[in-house]
């Protein structure tokens, strides 16, 4: 490690405040990109499923009905 | 002549939507485990392990965080003008869904590129802002992804859309050049460039090493955004088709969902 002790790894010889302001930012703006994104994917993926089985349902709904009207005549 | 025919077989799948999205999964798992390994190991290794620089102090850390974003930055845009170059003469749809990916994550890492380099500026320059070259060329990149932004807000015909930003695109790179020679054609305050291809870097490796991780970490990080974007545009655009549903109950659906099988049903109306 460059520094002598952990107070002055934080004081970053009088320019911790810039120092660490930049590095937060940073990892602000990933972190915020990462989860965003990875939200943003599994609410698509999870409203296709539901989609799908809606579907799905219907047509098994329609199978059903069908066989019922066989089934009567 | 065989290549040839390979190569346009190879060009004939990047149009498949489906192709594409199978063919990224893996891809997406490589880059974000690159990027959360690289950007981990340059984070600790620029803040902690780094020398400081004789004259600016510790205040040149901020490096390992701006230059990439910079960087990175002006990549997305520049994939951004070859995806509307390759959109506008091929008519290649996945190329809009390749610009509508880069512009989010291009316009914030040109926004971070900008404050970071204000934090650095003020305890180097003196001063929060500058008007020079390099800044204001920078500057005007966060406002063309801010109108290529707003202009695909506003138009909602995806064709429209699609070459209307495509043309956006790719008019606005001559920007990147200007961003990129700013430091050489006016004798500003940003320092030169700390790669470059040709020359070995001024710095010691222990300084540009870390940098070069926090690079290729960077890159990676984008890579990863940029393919799950798309594949998640894909999958909304074609949400309805047969092959959308294919992919979605293979991977991890409930097994209630499986048993109907829809190929069984379609046949019904026959009998």
């Amino acid at each position: 490690m460059y520094f002598d002790s952990f107070t002055e790894f934080l004081r970053m010889g009088d320019h911790g405040l810039y120092v660490w302001v930049a590095y937060g930012s940073t990892l602000v703006v990933l972190l915020g990109a990462f989860f965003i994104t990875r939200s943003m994917s599994r609410s698509v993926e999870e409203n296709i499923r539901w989609a799908i089985l809606a579907r799905q349902a219907e047509q098994v709904a329609g199978i059903a009905a069908k066989q019922g009207r066989s089934n009567e005549s | 002549m065989k290549l040839n025919q390979k190569l346009k077989e190879y060009w004939h799948k990047l149009g498949s939507p489906r192709w594409f999205y199978e063919i990224t999964t893996n891809w997406v798992t490589f880059f974000g485990i690159g990027a959360l390994l690289l950007l981990v190991t340059g984070l600790v290794w620029g803040l902690a392990f780094a020398p400081a620089d004789y004259q600016q102090g510790n205040s040149f850390r901020i490096m390992y965080v701006h230059v990439p974003a910079a960087m990175v930055a002006q990549s997305l845009y520049i994939g951004m003008g070859v995806a509307g170059f390759i959109g506008l003469v091929w008519r290649m749809k996945l190329t809009d869904v390749a610009i509508g990916a880069c512009l989010p994550l291009g316009m914030v890492l040109t926004a971070l590129a900008l404050f970071t380099g204000g934090v650095w500026g003020k305890p180097t320059w003196g001063s929060w802002w500058e008007w020079d070259g390099r800044t204001v060329s920078t500057l005007v990149l966060l406002f063309l992804y801010i109108g290529i932004y707003a202009l695909r807000e506003a138009i909602p015909d995806l064709d429209l859309r699609a070459r209307a930003s495509a043309l956006v695109c790719l008019v606005g790179t001559v920007n990147i050049p200007i961003i990129k020679y700013s430091v050489e054609w006016w004798n500003t305050l940003h320092q030169s460039a700390s790669f470059s291809l040709t020359e070995k870097p001024a710095m010691p490796v222990e300084m540009w090493l870390p940098l070069l991780i926090m690079g290729l970490g960077f890159y990676c990080f984008a890579g990863h955004q940029v393919l799950s974007r798309m594949r998640l545009e894909v999958l909304t655009r074609e949400a309805n088709s047969r092959w959308v549903a294919e992919v979605m109950l293979s991977k991890g659906a409930p097994a209630a969902v499986m048993q109907p099988s829809t190929t069984d049903t379609t046949d019904h109306g026959k009998d």
